[in-house]
């Protein structure tokens, strides 16, 4: 299955690992002083990662849909 | 995407030239491909050339000295990103990031200038083309000076949404969403918060669903 992750910017990302912190569902970690997203964890989208990243160097995008 | 051919025959700078008047222009093109995130052009460098997004969206943006982005526009394709400081003989007066793979099509300033001095007509849409750009900044000065964050959010998100399972349409992160309405990522996140629990927006994962695009619309027009 498909499991869309928060978007990390590898340039911008220190490591400094508030974004794994934070995280309820566990979904990031740090590997070689970079964030990375876990593989198989389903990302809830909540954000808390893009609003706690220092550099902004995280991030949730949402896609706006009329239904 | 569209060929420059295509591009040219629909662009409103040319709208009004003959096909045989049109065909040479497509030569002038050049095409040139960007990554996400990639910066198109900065704010305060030169402007060469008039810039035709042919497909993609790309952020316009101005930034403050103390590092805070105020967007000014999300265009879309068939748009020029460009088009003021190119007229004005300035430097550039924003900054132009792509949000997706973006492809542009570009025509020099110098091509530019003789095609307006060889067609009136194109001069004329020229004009048009910065009324209108004109209008826009009056409505951002509108929306900034007047309405609530929760008026202008609302605004922001129906002038994005796209219709579900259409390919395309800016992905917003609510900084991005903040720096349009010029407010803090923390008052996006409350206002958001407001419009789900009045049934407004709900969220699917990574999906913004608008359920009630009259309820929103509404809350767009109200002024505090």
């Amino acid at each position: 299955m498909f499991l869309m992750k928060p978007e990390i910017d590898k340039e911008k990302c220190t490591g400094c690992g508030l974004c794994v912190e934070v995280c309820r569902e566990n979904g990031i970690t740090v590997i070689d002083r970079v964030v990375v997203a876990v593989d198989g964890v389903e990302c809830d989208w909540c954000g808390i990662c893009e609003a706690v990243c220092p550099e902004g160097a995280i991030s949730c995008p949402f896609q706006i849909v009329f239904v | 995407m569209k060929s420059k051919a295509e591009l040219i025959q629909t662009s409103e700078f040319f709208a009004g030239l003959k096909a045989d008047e049109l065909d040479p222009i497509v030569n002038l093109i050049i095409e040139k491909r960007y990554g996400r995130d990639d910066i198109l052009f900065f704010e305060g460098d030169a402007t060469e050339s008039l810039i035709f997004l042919a497909s993609g969206v790309v952020k316009i943006f101005k930034t403050s000295p103390d590092g805070k982005e105020q967007i000014l526009a999300i265009a879309h394709p068939e748009e020029t990103l460009n088009e003021v400081p190119l007229f004005n003989g300035g430097l550039n007066t924003t900054t132009a990031q792509a949000m997706m793979p973006v492809v542009v099509y570009a025509i020099s300033k110098r091509d530019i200038d003789s095609l307006m001095a060889r067609y009136p007509l194109v001069a004329s849409n020229v004009i048009h083309i910065l009324a209108k750009r004109t209008r826009q900044l009056v409505n951002l000065v509108e929306e900034l000076s007047f309405k609530r964050v929760n008026s202008r959010l609302a605004g922001i998100l129906l002038e994005n949404a796209i219709l579900d399972g259409q390919a395309g349409g800016a992905r917003l992160t609510q900084r991005d969403m903040a720096a349009m309405a010029g407010t803090a990522r923390e008052v996006i996140s409350r206002s958001l918060k407001t419009m789900e629990d009045d049934g407004i927006i709900s969220f699917d994962k990574h999906r913004l669903i608008i359920n009630d695009r009259d309820a929103l619309k509404r809350v767009a027009e109200t002024y505090s």
